[in-house]
């Protein structure tokens, strides 16, 4: 492996253009958000998915004319733990706002605990969990039921569980060399993310229009809608990668001893797949 | 009284402003007495730690200069050193942690809250509610250091006596029995600290926070907001009179009085004009002014003027409603309707539309009011 | 670990290009050179340091005596929280990647980052993100105004509309340190020449490999919670409204579990810094370099466990206030012992004091000053009284001026020479550090007087007792501010022109990046050096063992 020396890459315009589309999709967002037009950000969007995909682009040229040796290949890959490792840290932001607000602040406005003397101020507060009336209603919408561990969350968890196993199986396919398994299951795991991305849809449009349950239904909405969105905007745009992948495989890429990119995407996938073990047992069940 | 090191301000509460502080007082609660022992420790001992590293430094720079002909020692370890140089800080640290958690619950402990108030911090002024006594009033910024504070204004701070120091309506507390403060917020966060109560305290909008203490000797102790709240934060000064119990028994007797005399006065009196103007006065003085100022000037860039003002001159439904229920654009044009009574509003609104030149003429009443809510 | 790689090439490019970036701005914007991109964020420090420095400079103006003079509350206000966010995310933060950048490549004999284009994403990401942040003072209500903390619900419920852009250039800069971290992490781990134990790795690049750690612990953290900002302010979700069932204190303990890690992510680095040049000037080995690095992770470590100690006001439970004093206090142990180590280095060396060594021992003694009143703050009681005044005021600017700061300028001054080839005026460097040294003690030491004497943090105004020690500090900060100015004239003069400064201008450096030309090469190490080299430039005891 090592008669190929560790590669350097010339000057690329993609990075610094793939900055100039994300603060001008952001700073656009921000305009929007103070009433002003779209067209920035919108510009800023196209921009950064055109630099992105020519980045992207470069880097596979670069794999296929093989220019990557096996240290380059470490490289990728303690960067891709190390990504992973900062989602999850991400995350994890989230999930500690989850348990404060109910182990304590919730308990707290109602009369419980260290700072139970918040109740003075809410007396007709009752701590509970699922959060179903605030300490102050008036000021939000009130939903009429929580969302239960049944039904659509429960057959989503057996999707993505089932798609992590397809995509492991599609890798294992892959370092067999045998192809047509190996697009099979990659296809299956495509379909099954799908799915729940519909299913997450259309959960979204039950809580909205049948339980009155929204962003704006208290804490027990944000958290509800921020951990699962969060979620499902990563599980989007792991779609997209295995897409991406799919279309790779269908060009004849990866070998059975070099596929950095597909390994990169199934760990993705893994990571949105423990994820949700997490949002389905402290968001749904508990 | 406090034998601290500054001139206790009780004492000599004109002399306090000219002098040097250069340290703590010493206060005059038990728990200030134990919080300024820990920071006389911990400042002892960092004193020490700083005089042994600076004299080590340069004990090295003088004695071991190449151009002194000095040649380097090979060494670049000592095990033996090394773990003295970590269990000697350790020891000491656990020999100060063992004071300090003992200090710590025991100003933590609560107390049998013979008197309680309920201070809340809101956009810039404090209110202080006496709930058992039926009290409650706000304590605003004194006018002189209003004045003073101002940009370009004609008038020196060093002219105004405890220049942002001092409030119209000091807190008053008695000696010597166990208080009970409940801190809450109106809007942002605020902090309510007297250092000669040893203590700073958050006030969090939508939570209490209890605090515990008895203050030992009568005296005035002056202290402020102390986390950053917004435009007005150095503007919101705490004024704590400790009095003795009799004369606190007697302060609550007449105020408790004269709330009430004012309150069946007022509310049997007719609303007219004069009755309107002179509510609103009051009111606007309290709560209004804090922002859009005394002279109704606004602050520019911050808070409009409303001398002059396009809402206060135009319709009077539409500047009800605003006072009433708050501006949809900026959060801190709050809804008053959950503060005052009709009439307080009545009079605010009907204040604000005739003073200052603004001569609509108009009188708004308490039913106007009403229906707007 | 490494593998024994030959050469270097450069990808299927021009043959041209090898020879470097293209000419002029269009080169700056596209390179993938660690050099350059190091250059880019030192200059871009550089300038916001003096950005950041006239925000100060305007503040102390304002507080030179009692009364407004200059400016609004509500401008004083945004002064003030521009400040803080330009200083620790423009100026601090992109000055230590951008050391990491020229350095770690050089110190560990690699060709370039492991990641060039991330490389170059990480930082165009902040010229943008100091664009969104500084564009927001044209914007009605004024620019960001909650401190650099930015506390809800004064960010969120009221927060002018700059606010939002604030958040997406934090949001921007967290993206830049992520990927950023990555890279180092890739490049040390990855990259080192063949023969480079990690034990044997310089501390620089020791401190690196842990500070990058703890940014990807916590940056992601600070996206969540200024995320969470956003929500509350414009699609309401109550995370810090009470009415809703949330909690304003839920801000502060997320983001202090930033916070707090992020103060290391400042200082471990200058660690690393003043740990190579006072062996340098001392000629003499680093005294305890396992327990050096020890320390280090001991620190990273306890830096995320005790963010609640800059929350010891609003009303925890007591039982908390406990655990993190003590983990708090726990942190002086690992601190103490890298002072005294220093000091251990110097001890019976042969001392010279050139730029670099001056500063370093200034940070080894003022950082000290920080570390100890770090250690007052963390005693719950006298932190009642300390808490959100001028005393910590002081505190922070004795660990990010004298100490962040302090060790950066150190290591400009030590490093200039490799980068640009020449030396720089050692007349003026001293000067520097003479003014520095004394004006930044006039400047910060009688703040903490004035918050003993009752100033609270983020006033335009004060009480007439207080107007002495703010004079006082006014006119220090004001000659610390000019001093900047020498430094400024040094560094250009240097990259223009001088002596020859040779391979290795200081006689006591180690390393490899002294076995290399002045400036180095483009490709830094095109070819590993070899495992003698790296043996002779390495600690003299490979960090086995301990030699008396």
């Amino acid at each position: 492996m090592s008669e190929v020396p560790y590669y350097v890459p010339p000057p690329s315009p993609w990075p610094p253009l793939t900055a100039l589309g994300l603060a001008l999709m952001l700073g656009g967002l921000a305009h929007v958000l103070h009433q002003g037009h779209w067209l920035p950000m919108a510009a800023g969007a196209l921009i950064l998915i055109y630099a992105i995909v020519r980045w992207f682009g470069a880097v596979i040229g670069e794999t296929q004319a093989g220019v990557y040796n096996a240290q380059a290949d470490r490289t990728f890959r303690i960067g891709m733990a190390w990504f992973i490792f900062s989602e999850v840290l991400f995350f994890a932001g989230f999930f500690g706002a989850l348990f404060y607000l109910r182990e304590f602040s919730v308990p707290w406005l109602g009369g419980y605990g260290a700072k139970g003397a918040a109740h003075l101020l809410w007396p007709d507060f009752v701590s509970q969990w699922p959060l179903l009336e605030m300490p102050r209603s008036a000021d939000f919408r009130v939903p009429r039921a929580a969302m239960g561990p049944m039904g659509i969350p429960a057959i989503n968890t057996a999707i993505l569980l089932l798609s992590g196993l397809t995509v492991t199986l599609a890798l294992w396919a892959l370092k067999r060399d045998a192809r047509r398994p190996l697009t099979a299951w990659l296809v299956a795991t495509i379909a099954l993310g799908a799915t729940f991305i519909a299913l997450q849809v259309h959960e979204y449009l039950y809580a909205y229009q049948e339980l009155g349950l929204t962003l704006r239904s208290g804490v027990y909405g944000s958290t509800f809608f921020m951990l699962t969105g969060f979620h499902g905007l990563h599980v989007t745009l792991g779609v997209i990668m295995l897409l991406a992948i799919l279309g790779r495989v269908l060009k004849g890429h990866f070998t059975p001893r070099e596929h950095f990119g597909f390994e990169a995407v199934a760990l993705y996938w893994h990571f949105v797949d423990v994820v949700w073990l997490g949002l389905y047992l402290f968001v749904y069940w508990i | 009284m406090s034998e601290s090191d500054g001139p206790s301000p009780a004492a000599a509460p004109a002399l306090a402003d000219g002098l040097l502080h250069w340290n703590l007082p010493r206060g005059v609660t038990s728990t200030s007495q134990q919080v300024y022992a820990m920071h006389m420790m911990v400042t002892w001992v960092s004193a020490l730690v700083a005089i042994v590293v600076f004299a080590a430094v340069l004990w090295t720079v003088v004695r071991y200069r190449r151009s002194r002909g000095a040649v380097p020692a090979g060494f670049s370890g000592h095990l033996g050193l090394e773990v003295i140089w970590t269990l000697v800080p350790a020891l000491v640290l656990i020999g100060m942690a063992i004071p300090t958690t003992r200090v710590l619950l025991d100003i933590n402990r609560s107390g049998s809250a013979a008197v309680t108030v309920r201070v809340t911090g809101s956009q810039w002024k404090w209110h202080y509610a006496y709930p058992d006594l039926g009290i409650g009033f706000y304590s605003n910024l004194k006018d002189d250091s209003r004045e003073a504070s101002r940009k370009g204004s004609n008038r020196s701070p060093q002219t105004v006596p405890h220049y942002l120091s001092d409030v119209d309506r000091p807190l008053v507390l008695p000696t010597g029995l166990d208080v009970r403060l409940q801190i809450a917020s109106d809007d942002v966060i605020h902090s309510w600290w007297v250092p000669e109560l040893g203590f700073k305290r958050d006030a969090i909008p939508g939570f209490i926070n209890l605090m515990d203490f008895v203050i030992d000797s009568p005296g005035i102790y002056r202290g402020q907001c102390a986390e950053l709240c917004g435009v007005g934060h150095a503007y919101m000064p705490i004024v704590v009179q400790a009095v003795a119990p009799d004369a606190f028994k007697t302060w609550a007797l007449a105020e408790q009085q004269r709330q009430a005399a004012l309150r069946s006065e007022s509310a049997a009196r007719p609303w007219t004009m004069a009755e309107a103007l002179t509510q609103g006065q009051a009111t606007y003085e309290a709560i209004c002014a804090a922002c859009h100022q005394k002279d109704g000037q606004g602050l520019p860039g911050a808070f409009p003027a409303l001398k002059g003002s396009k809402v206060v001159a135009g319709p009077i439904a539409e500047h009800i409603r605003l006072v009433v229920h708050g501006s949809p654009k900026n959060p801190v044009m709050r809804a008053f309707g959950k503060e005052m009574d009709d009439r307080q509003l009545a009079g605010l609104i009907t204040y604000e539309r005739n003073a200052w030149g603004n001569n609509t003429g108009d009188l708004a009443t308490p039913e106007q009011v009403e229906a707007a809510r | 670990m490494s593998e024994a790689n030959g050469r270097t090439v450069m990808g299927p490019a021009p043959a041209g290009a090898s020879h470097g970036r293209p000419r002029g701005l269009w080169g700056w914007l596209v390179t993938t050179n660690h050099k350059d991109i190091g250059t880019l964020y030192l200059v871009l420090s550089l300038v916001m340091l003096f950005a950041g420095g006239l925000l100060a400079l305007l503040i102390r103006a304002e507080l030179f005596q009692p009364g407004l003079q200059l400016m609004q509350p509500e401008l004083y206000n945004s002064m003030v929280t521009m400040h803080g966010l330009t200083m620790i995310f423009l100026v601090i933060m992109p000055a230590l990647v951008g050391l990491a950048n020229w350095q770690i490549p050089l110190m560990i004999g690699a060709p370039d980052m492991a990641l060039p284009r991330i490389n170059n994403w990480s930082f165009w990401l902040l010229p943008f993100a100091a664009l969104l942040l500084w564009g927001g003072l044209l914007l009605p209500r004024g620019g960001p105004d909650a401190g650099w903390t930015f506390y809800a619900p004064l960010s969120s419920t009221f927060g002018p509309p700059s606010m939002d852009f604030m958040i997406f250039a934090i949001h921007l800069m967290g993206v830049s340190s992520v990927m950023g971290a990555i890279n180092i992490v890739a490049t040390i781990v990855n990259l080192r020449a063949p023969g480079m134990r990690l034990i044997a790795m310089p501390l620089f690049v020791w401190t690196w490999l842990i500070t990058a750690f703890l940014l990807l612990l916590a940056m992601p953290v600070l996206a969540g919670v200024a995320t969470m900002v956003l929500t509350d302010r414009h699609f309401g979700t109550s995370f810090f409204n009470a009415a809703g069932g949330g909690d304003p204190v839920l801000f502060q303990h997320v983001f202090w579990f930033f916070g707090h890690p992020e103060v290391y992510i400042m200082i471990l680095p200058a660690f690393g810094v003043v740990s190579e040049i006072i062996p340098a000037f001392s000629r003499k080995p680093l005294f305890g370099r396992e327990s050096m690095i020890l320390a280090v992770v001991a620190i990273a470590f306890l830096s995320a466990i005790v963010w609640a100690h800059h929350m010891f006001t609003v009303g925890m439970p007591v039982s908390g206030q406990l655990f993190f004093m003590y983990a708090t206090v726990v942190i002086a142990i690992p601190t103490a012992i890298k002072v005294f180590n220093w000091i251990a280095t110097m001890w019976q060396g042969s001392l010279s004091f050139e730029t670099p060594m001056l500063w370093a021992i200034g940070f080894v003694c003022l950082f000290t000053v920080g570390g100890l009143s770090g250690v007052m703050l963390a005693n719950v009681p006298a932190d009642y009284q300390y808490q959100d005044t001028y005393f910590v005021v002081a505190h922070l600017h004795y660990v990010l001026v004298t100490g962040s700061l302090f060790a950066i300028v150190a290591a400009i001054y030590f490093w200039l020479p490799k980068w640009t080839g020449h030396r720089y005026d050692e007349r003026l460097g001293k000067l520097h550090f003479w003014l520095s040294a004394v004006s930044v003690n006039l400047a910060f030491f009688p703040m903490h007087f004035a918050g003993l004497a009752g100033m609270p943090r983020r006033v335009p105004d004060y009480a007439l007792q207080l107007a002495d020690f703010n004079l006082v500090s006014s006119i220090g900060a004001f000659v610390f501010g000019l001093a900047q100015l020498v430094f400024l004239w040094v560094v250009v003069q240097t990259i223009r022109g001088g002596e020859p400064a040779g391979s290795r201008p200081w006689d006591g450096a180690r390393g490899l990046e002294w076995t290399l030309p002045s400036p180095p090469p483009y490709h830094s190490f095109a070819t590993p050096p070899s495992l003698e080299v790296v043996m002779a430039e390495g600690p003299t005891d490979h960090g086995t063992a301990a030699q008396t």
